[in-house]
């Protein structure tokens, strides 16, 4: 029992790196009915100009608000620059930039920062204010950044003007148009929280797995089945969604199938989930028009 | 869109025929060409230019496997790496553990390839398109892995891999690089050939309908599901087999090799030469073999011999195809069709079909 309470707690502390990257994936996927295949490598860039300034001894959440500024403005370029020209293009056209971008961000990232791995520092302090072996201080932070992050896109998307009329341009882009709302500005926008959102988990991820260019590639994965799995039109379900998918692999490693096969678990998972619910568990089932 | 050579050509007169294809008559001279230097050219180069070449001909197999499936069937992967993995583990396990020898090796890798291909293509139906790009970047994600697994080892060789030795040649004028490229050319040969009977017959105008249209496509009565899990069979068959054939050129096998990057490369290859086109997919396996070489020397004139520079090629890579997708997004073989209806023809006896 105590193994199984532990790598329960294990999996909630990686489930919440998943759920704040699933969030992440979820946001552009509303914004613009695309998976960013590069949303992890753009993550690890956020996280390694966080990294440079921190290096420069700019104290941490000096750091770490810089870095979510840079990256909104990054993503909010990224969709003006390299996905507005594109916009009608056929499905296969964005894939490719997607892929395209993925190459770019983690050839960057090596060039620059060498493929040396790096210590992030974490922001939480080393040993919490009560007793427990469950759960370290870095996870429960993770934990608590992930909540208040959806928390605030909860908030965001329900109670401002600017997050109504970013749902009416992701739902209806015409009649949202018609109303006067910009679905330009709004796909931008979208995009710039999309960036900050994998901003703020590639700095939350970093810490734990030492950064370096290529650390997202198989967390990408799992956030993709976290999102897959929480529904890809449900912001909250992405974040159960993560959640559970920490938990899983951590249970299915300790009692199934060893931790070898951990990203072969993901696969199964999101071939499973989109074969017999492709909505998902939360999300809602979209119907085409023929 | 428009298939060039898709359709009968009006005038006979103007066409020639070659392994029973009728070809307009500048196309048929420009294959003939192609086939000439394919053969003559390995004799004259140095033997690391044959091996260069026999690479781009493996490329261009799995490059077309996976444009049989994009480009002609609008079904996405991002997986491919995972099938050619499957064919070069299927040879280098037959040739390493039971001794088989490498010509008998290649078919079955392909037929391996061909079901794993046909059983991802089944669940892959109701998976539309990024959906379908997802799964199979999970699946080439994840391969990599399911080959070091421990329990699989004794077959797989584990992380170390398993090492395949390059047959001699029999041919007594030839050389083994040689042999080889000659080796690797005939099943070149004969699955271009087959993959351009397969689109250009009725199959192939189905995987087009299903493409451009899926819903109208079973309106004609064309059996939607059988002919996507065959085209994922397919295209895993010629992606298995250009994963053979690169085993036995590699002489090595090992698990780091097909990775997801591998998937991009073809992708790339694919993007880059053109889509629905079969000669496309050579240019796509010249540019996916040279284009590093020649970014790599283009770089080091600016960055010296900096290790870390060397990343700059993939920065390369996602500008061209980046580039591709906006102004090019037929690709190179798309270019080419775009000169030769330009100027290739006199403008009186242009065809209607424009």
């Amino acid at each position: 029992m105590d193994l199984f309470l532990q790598q329960t707690f294990d999996g909630l502390a990686t489930g919440a790196i998943y759920a704040s990257l699933a969030l992440a994936v979820v946001m552009i996927y509303q914004a613009i009915d695309h998976f960013n295949f590069a949303q992890g490598e753009m993550a690890m860039f956020s996280t390694f100009i966080a990294w440079q300034l921190i290096v420069w001894g700019t104290p941490y959440w000096l750091a770490f608000v810089i870095c979510l500024v840079v990256s909104f403005i990054g993503g909010m370029l990224i969709e003006r620059i390299v996905f507005a020209p594109i916009h009608a293009a056929p499905v296969l056209s964005h894939i490719v930039v997607f892929i395209a971008l993925t190459l770019i961000f983690n050839a960057m990232a090596g060039f620059i920062w060498e493929f040396t791995i790096k210590e992030f520092p974490s922001p939480f302090p080393e040993r919490l204010p009560f007793d427990t072996t469950l759960i370290g201080p870095h996870e429960l932070g993770v934990v608590g950044v992930t909540l208040v992050m959806l928390f605030l896109i909860y908030a965001f998307f329900r109670f401002t003007p600017v997050g109504l009329a970013m749902r009416a341009a992701a739902a209806n882009p015409v009649s949202a148009a018609l109303v006067g709302i910009s679905v330009r500005k709004m796909l931008a926008l979208g995009w710039g929280l999309a960036a900050t959102v994998g901003a703020v988990a590639g700095m939350m991820i970093a810490p734990k797995v030492y950064l370096e260019p290529n650390m997202m590639l198989g967390i990408l994965l799992y956030g993709f089945a976290g999102a897959v799995v929480g529904g890809l039109t449900s912001p909250g379900g992405a974040v159960v969604g993560g959640f559970l998918m920490g938990v899983l692999e951590n249970l299915a490693g300790t009692y199934v199938i060893g931790s070898e096969l951990k990203l072969t678990f993901a696969l199964v998972v999101i071939v499973a989930v989109l074969l017999f619910r492709p909505a998902g568990l939360f999300g809602r089932v979209v119907v085409q028009r023929v | 869109m428009t298939h060039p050579g898709a359709g009968p050509h009006a005038n006979p007169m103007n066409s020639w025929t070659l392994f029973g294809i009728a070809l307009p008559r500048l196309r048929a001279a420009l294959i003939l060409t192609g086939i000439a230097l394919a053969i003559v050219l390995p004799l004259v180069v140095s033997s690391f230019s044959v091996f260069q070449m026999t690479q781009v001909l493996v490329y261009a197999i799995a490059v077309l496997g996976l444009n049989l499936l994009t480009g002609y069937n609008g079904q996405f992967s991002l997986g491919h790496s995972a099938f050619y993995a499957l064919g070069a583990y299927t040879t280098a396990i037959m040739i390493d553990q039971y001794e088989i020898a490498y010509f008998w090796t290649i078919l079955p890798a392909g037929l391996v390839c061909f079901a794993g291909g046909f059983l991802f293509g089944l669940p892959a139906l109701r998976l539309e398109g990024l959906y379908l790009a997802l799964a199979t970047f999970a699946l080439a994600v994840a391969m990599p892995q399911l080959l070091r697994f421990e329990h699989f080892e004794t077959l797989t060789g584990g992380v170390q891999g398993l090492d395949v030795f390059k047959p001699d040649s029999p041919v007594p004028f030839l050389d083994a690089d040689r042999y080889l490229y000659y080796f690797v050319l005939v099943w070149g040969g004969l699955l271009l050939v087959g993959a351009w009977n397969l689109v250009h017959g009725r199959t192939g105008r189905a995987l087009i309908a299903i493409r451009d249209n899926p819903i109208a496509a079973r309106t004609m009565g064309i059996n939607t599901a059988v002919y996507k899990s065959l085209t994922f069979g397919v295209s895993g068959f010629y992606t298995g087999i250009a994963g053979a054939l690169g085993a036995i050129v590699a002489e090595f096998v090992a698990p780091d090799s097909f990775t997801f990057f591998l998937s991009v490369w073809f992708l790339v290859g694919m993007v880059v030469g053109g889509l629905a086109s079969i000669p496309a997919a050579i240019a796509g396996g010249i540019f996916i073999l040279y284009m590093p070489n020649i970014s790599e020397e283009v770089i080091a004139v600016f960055f010296g011999n900096d290790p870390n520079a060397k990343a700059l090629i993939w920065v390369v890579f996602g500008l061209f195809l980046i580039f591709t997708v906006y102004v090019v997004p037929n690709g190179l073989a798309g270019l080419i069709r775009h000169f030769v209806v330009k100027f290739a023809r006199p403008s009186g006896s242009r065809p209607g079909r424009r």
